[in-house]
């Protein structure tokens, strides 16, 4: 599998709601990270939309399948759009535009995203992945999906 | 509009009517007779530290710039030439306030210093011209707040017992000293901006709209001993405590005021939060204060366990973590809320790292604690948008409050306070 396939294998899970197949692409120490401010440093020094250790995300994909996860019930459906892959060794930069549906709600998103990938085997695990949406610094609503 | 008597029929002691949460009419009087009466926190003094910085923000839907000179002042944010916002959006320093349209510039303080094509006015009347500035500006421990209202009571008046949480908030500050660091959540919800007010004061919700990510969190690996803490950990206790018995929502302290400010205690400790005393930064951070205030005077301070304060009719912070929120409603259905973190300069540097691991699981726009309130506020506003049942229910505790306080932690007293200060906006003369 080449990174760009994986990528998109990584979209196709979140876009078919298989979460959990999703969060076994990351590593055990893995982050995600959607940054606040634009060329965002340091994840503990100024806050984050979402940064989330390997403990918090495998918590957060839990929470999506409980019943009286309000925000989340129904399920969102959506459309993971990448584009501009750029692979230099395992550090992958692309751009994602997301269409969520839910509640007869419509919603954009779009950022820059980076994936740390390792090697393992075949395919690749996500060591690290942050989105830096174009909006993260707006008056933007809550984010209820997984980008 | 409404006549007086028609607003006064629409909060009741036990029940409020829905327009007062979903009639546009009613919004544009709010922003005449409460924003544009009440004292609005804007900020915190760190923000506007040297000369000629500034920070724009809103007082109901006026944009306004806050801008320090000699002292702080607030002025709107306007071009008394065309109209133009003569400031962009944001915060920075500057000697001159330009407007893009046509160059007419303006000092820190409003006053009109240079008017491009001079010699095609009469003098005197350029002379009246200006940045208008907001009446009445007033600090309270650091905490800049506004009137747009000429004639009022004074920010001490106004605040009430409520002024007790901001002892709180800066008191557990070493020195004395807060800034605001860390970034700025801007969240959008569909509802009414008293929605989040009163949700905040409201002990018994977290077992239904945060069931969720209280029973994950209860599953979740336990938080490290002291001195072991990891990232994860504080969102984890959070989350948790958001599920605690109902005798600890019964037994919380609720206190509310004449203004229709409230604040909430005794629901946690530190030792629920953070390791807490065990903790080596927590034990760094208590030393410091024992430094500057003696055992005695350090634990008095520590042992005060106030969790959110409502200051009516704007903002919503928390002093053990740090957080201020401050809501500016956009329409009758929609809000935006800012949310700061502060900084403690003189506290071990890592208690700021906790501050952001909260601010992260709790304010963030990705948080599942706060997106579930958020999808709650919106179903609140759908439901009210029925014109089939005309009242809201506000009785829990009604008629077993003793003074200001709630008999229980549950009571609804803050929210019947809420509307009791909101009636009195709106039907005062001026």
């Amino acid at each position: 599998m080449t990174p760009e396939q994986f990528l998109y294998h990584e979209a196709h899970l979140l876009d078919t709601q298989r979460y959990e197949e999703w969060l076994s692409l990351f590593t055990e120490d893995a982050t995600y990270w959607v940054p606040l401010e634009p060329g965002q440093k340091d994840p503990h020094e100024t806050s984050s939309l979402i940064y989330d250790d390997r403990t918090l995300l495998e918590l957060r994909v839990k929470q999506f399948r409980h019943p009286r996860a309000h925000a989340r019930a129904p399920l969102p459906r959506t459309v993971h759009q990448v584009g501009n892959i750029v692979v230099r060794d395992l550090l992958v930069t692309s751009t994602l535009a997301v269409v969520e549906f839910r509640n007869e709600k419509q919603k954009l998103w779009a950022g820059l995203v980076e994936h740390q990938l390792r090697r393992n085997s075949d395919s690749f695990r996500i060591a690290r992945k942050r989105i830096d949406l174009v909006n993260s610094e707006g008056e933007i609503e809550g984010i209820t999906i997984l980008l | 509009m409404a006549a007086n008597e028609q607003l006064a029929m629409l909060v009741q002691p036990d029940r409020v009517h829905r327009a007062v949460y979903a009639d546009p009419d009613v919004f544009d009087l709010e922003m005449e007779r409460i924003f544009g009466r009440a004292w609005l926190l804007l900020g915190h003094e760190s923000q506007v530290k040297k000369t000629g910085d500034y920070f724009t923000t809103r007082m109901g839907r006026e944009p306004v710039i806050v801008v320090r000179e000699k002292q702080i002042t607030v002025l709107i944010n306007r071009c008394a030439h065309r109209g133009a916002k003569v400031c962009a959006e944001g915060t920075g320093n500057t000697e001159r306030f330009v407007c893009p349209y046509h160059g007419w510039s303006y000092d820190c303080g409003g006053a009109l210093k240079a008017v491009p094509f001079e010699s095609g006015y009469e003098r005197k009347n350029l002379s009246e011209l200006k940045l208008k500035p907001v009446p009445r500006v007033a600090v309270y421990r650091g905490f800049i707040f506004a009137s747009l209202a000429a004639q009022g009571e004074s920010l001490l008046d106004f605040l009430g017992n409520a002024k007790t949480s901001f002892d709180d908030f800066v008191d557990r500050a070493p020195g004395g000293e807060l800034e605001v660091a860390g970034g700025v959540f801007k969240h959008v919800y569909h509802g009414n901006w008293k929605l989040m007010l009163e949700n905040h004061l409201d002990g018994a919700h977290p077992a239904w709209v945060h069931a969720s990510s209280v029973a994950v969190a209860r599953a979740a690996p336990e938080p490290g001993a002291p001195g072991e803490e990891r990232y994860a950990d504080i969102a984890v206790r959070q989350m948790r405590q958001n599920g605690a018995p109902d005798s600890v929502w019964e037994a919380i302290g609720m206190w509310t005021t004449p203004r229709g400010h409230g604040y909430m205690g005794d629901y946690h400790s530190d030792d629920r939060l953070v390791a807490g005393m065990g903790s080596p930064v927590f034990g760094q951070y208590r030393n410091t204060l024992v430094k500057e205030h003696g055992e005695k005077r350090a634990d008095e301070i520590l042992r005060v366990t106030l969790w959110n304060t409502i200051v009516y009719p704007n903002c919503s912070f928390m002093s053990q973590f740090r957080q201020l929120r401050i809501i500016h409603p956009l329409a009758v259905d929609r809000s935006v809320v800012y949310t700061y973190s502060f900084r403690m300069p003189k506290a071990p540097a890592a208690m700021f790292r906790d501050t952001v691991a909260f601010a992260n699981v709790v304010n963030g726009n990705g948080s599942w604690v706060l997106t579930d309130d958020l999808e709650v506020y919106e179903r609140l506003q759908n439901g009210l948008a029925s014109g089939e049942v005309d009242w809201v229910y506000i009785g829990r505790g009604y008629g077993r409050d003793v003074a200001e306080r709630g008999a229980t932690g549950t009571s609804e007293i803050y929210i019947r306070a809420q509307m009791k200060a909101w009636l009195s906006y709106m039907t005062r003369d001026a």
